[in-house]
């Protein structure tokens, strides 16, 4: 019986050390990937990015508080990184009367990294019907971008955002 | 019995464990994401070359040809001794492979490639320049390069390239009246040959300046033609995009699939180095350290600037571009933080071959580098892109291993 223990507890130490050595030394191989994801997580300090799944990336919104109606087509579709390109913005009110004579503003970024829009788009003409033309836009990596609208028309301003989502 | 049983267990640990080890050694398998990734970055995503609007000669083989000799003249300089290939070395991938550039003096900055810049919407390590041309004619009037002047140049057309150039761009006008187009004289830092631009005739000046615009066109039109070439990374696209695992495993080791795997994946390297080109092309501070002998640079702070005043830019008169060509001038960010210490990233095709690396050659070798990135230090001024990302010494090697298979295969 003490023979036998002392075979236990040498067979597991013995198997525990080797698994241990061998991870140890592996490491490098292995690389974090392998790890527990919580572990990893730590490592590297930050959470999964979000997927296309779980973004709203619909290219047709009502605005924050709900006073227009706000679409987009992009002349580059679909949008690629690194291409300066146009947008042509519609805007109608809540009850779907053409917004015209709109002043806006064009701003975004990539909430995860937290740095803004490498390129300064404007808003270059009223084409009528709603519709505004949106210049000089450009998204320079893959990723999580949004394209925000501060849209003001007879005095009354509200906001929307887009979400795109991008490969590359 | 029991003792036979414990043993049985251990030894089927120690060969699961075996097992699970040997996994490692397995043929790389890359998801759908992985392989779209691999795509944008493989040479065959290069679109054909655009037309540059601002230049309207780009695409005539008879303007490369006389850029092509240009390049190499090293009567333009004011020594006698620079051309552009003095320290764009067509056999060192078109850079010169030292910390600063050597011009008749020593620059501030690393001597950038040429190579697939054509690309490029901006130019110089802080996009002071817009054009392959409006950038050629930097260095030209730089006292640190080639430290000549527009005067001189023109005479030089004249005396040596008059045929070519007229064939190309029509009537030279006669400079041969020094009094009027004195030996050296241009907008340059000199104060004599300042002050005797200043002393021409707006006419006069107006046609000096007409051909030192043609000399930068001509000059483009020639390195629009150099190009990247293909190398074993691409290769290795090739086959994974053709579904041929096999032909692939011959192409790379290991250690570059997995240096590849974290280039795309968590060492976010992909997001400056990006496209077939494995660069933006925008403007990123990364926390690259000052060099304490070298003025104050804020980067792109600078280049934003400089670029709008430019003459040369594309809205500007010598530009053969209509305005609605011109939208990277247009809707260029031209202030705010991100500007800070921003730089271009270079293309990493051959980055392997052209040590040393960032914009005043502050890291001699790939493994310095791998380090800065996997250090993000703080920024001497603005705030770096960077963020901490977990590389231990062994993935940062296979990271280089990765990035000396973007060598051309020649």
């Amino acid at each position: 019986m003490k023979a036998q223990s002392k075979t236990i507890v040498i067979t597991v130490l013995v198997t525990v050390a080797i698994l241990f050595a061998a991870f140890f030394l592996l490491m490098p191989v292995f690389g974090p990937r392998f790890m527990h994801p919580i572990m990893s997580q730590y490592m590297h300090g930050n959470s999964d990015p979000i997927t296309s799944n779980e973004l709203d990336t619909a290219t047709e919104k009502l605005t924050e508080n709900g006073a227009y109606h706000v679409s987009f087509k992009s002349d580059l579709d679909p949008i690629t990184i690194n291409q300066i390109h146009t947008w042509v913005l519609h805007i109608e009110s809540a009850d779907g009367q053409s917004v015209e004579g709109a002043t806006i503003l064009v701003d975004g970024g990539m909430p995860e990294h937290g740095h803004g829009l490498p390129t300064a788009p404007q808003v270059t003409q009223d084409l009528g019907n709603g519709d505004y033309l949106v210049e000089g836009l450009k998204f320079q990596m893959g990723g999580w971008w949004e394209v925000k609208f501060n849209i003001t028309a007879n005095g009354n301003t509200d906001n929307v955002t887009f979400n795109i989502m991008l490969g590359g | 019995m029991l003792k036979k049983h414990l043993l049985l267990t251990g030894v089927t640990f120690l060969l699961s464990a075996g097992i699970l080890l040997g996994c490692n050694a397995q043929p790389a398998v890359w998801s759908e994401a992985e392989v779209e990734n691999m795509r944008t970055l493989w040479i065959g995503s290069l679109p054909p070359l655009p037309p540059d609007p601002s230049n309207q000669y780009g695409d005539d083989p008879r303007a490369a040809a006389l850029g092509s000799k240009l390049f190499s003249d090293t009567r333009f300089s004011s020594n006698g001794k620079v051309a552009c290939a003095t320290c764009h070395l067509a056999e060192k991938d078109f850079q010169d492979g030292i910390p600063l550039g050597e011009g008749v003096g020593t620059t501030n900055r690393r001597t950038m490639s040429i190579v697939g810049t054509a690309y490029s919407p901006w130019f110089f390590w802080d996009g002071r320049k817009d054009s392959q041309w409006a950038q050629a004619l930097g260095p030209l009037e730089s006292a640190v390069e080639h430290g000549g002047t527009r005067t001189q140049y023109a005479h030089l057309m004249q005396t040596n390239y008059k045929a070519e150039y007229e064939a190309i761009f029509g009537t030279l006008p006669d400079f041969s009246d020094m009094a009027r187009f004195p030996e050296s004289a241009g907008p340059v830092s000199d104060e004599a040959a300042f002050a005797a631009w200043n002393a021409m005739t707006e006419d006069d000046r107006e046609a000096v300046t007409q051909v030192y615009v043609n000399m930068g066109k001509a000059i483009a039109a020639f390195e629009r033609t150099i190009m990247p070439s293909e190398s074993r990374f691409d290769q290795y696209v090739a086959a994974i995009l053709a579904n041929d695992l096999k032909k692939a495993e011959t192409i790379f080791t290991q250690d570059e699939v997995e240096g590849l795997k974290l280039f795309i994946g968590s060492a976010n390297c992909t997001r400056c180095h990006n496209g077939p080109l494995l660069t933006d092309n925008d403007f990123h501070n990364t926390g690259v350290p000052a060099v304490a002998a070298l003025p104050e640079d804020t980067g792109r702070v600078l280049g934003a600037q400089q670029v709008l005043a430019d003459e040369f830019n594309c809205l500007g008169k010598y530009s053969d571009a209509l305005p609605e060509d011109c939208d990277e001038l247009r809707f260029m960010l031209s202030e705010g933080d991100a500007l800070e210490r921003a730089y271009k990233p270079p293309s990493l095709r051959d980055v392997a071959n052209r040590a040393p690396y960032m914009h005043a050659g502050q890291f001699a070798t790939l493994e310095e580098v791998l380090r800065h990135y996997h250090d993000a230090p703080i920024a001497p001024s603005g705030h770096t892109e960077l963020e901490m990302i977990h590389l231990n010494p062994y993935q940062q090697s296979q990271i280089i291993a990765f990035l000396k298979t973007l060598s051309s295969i020649k």
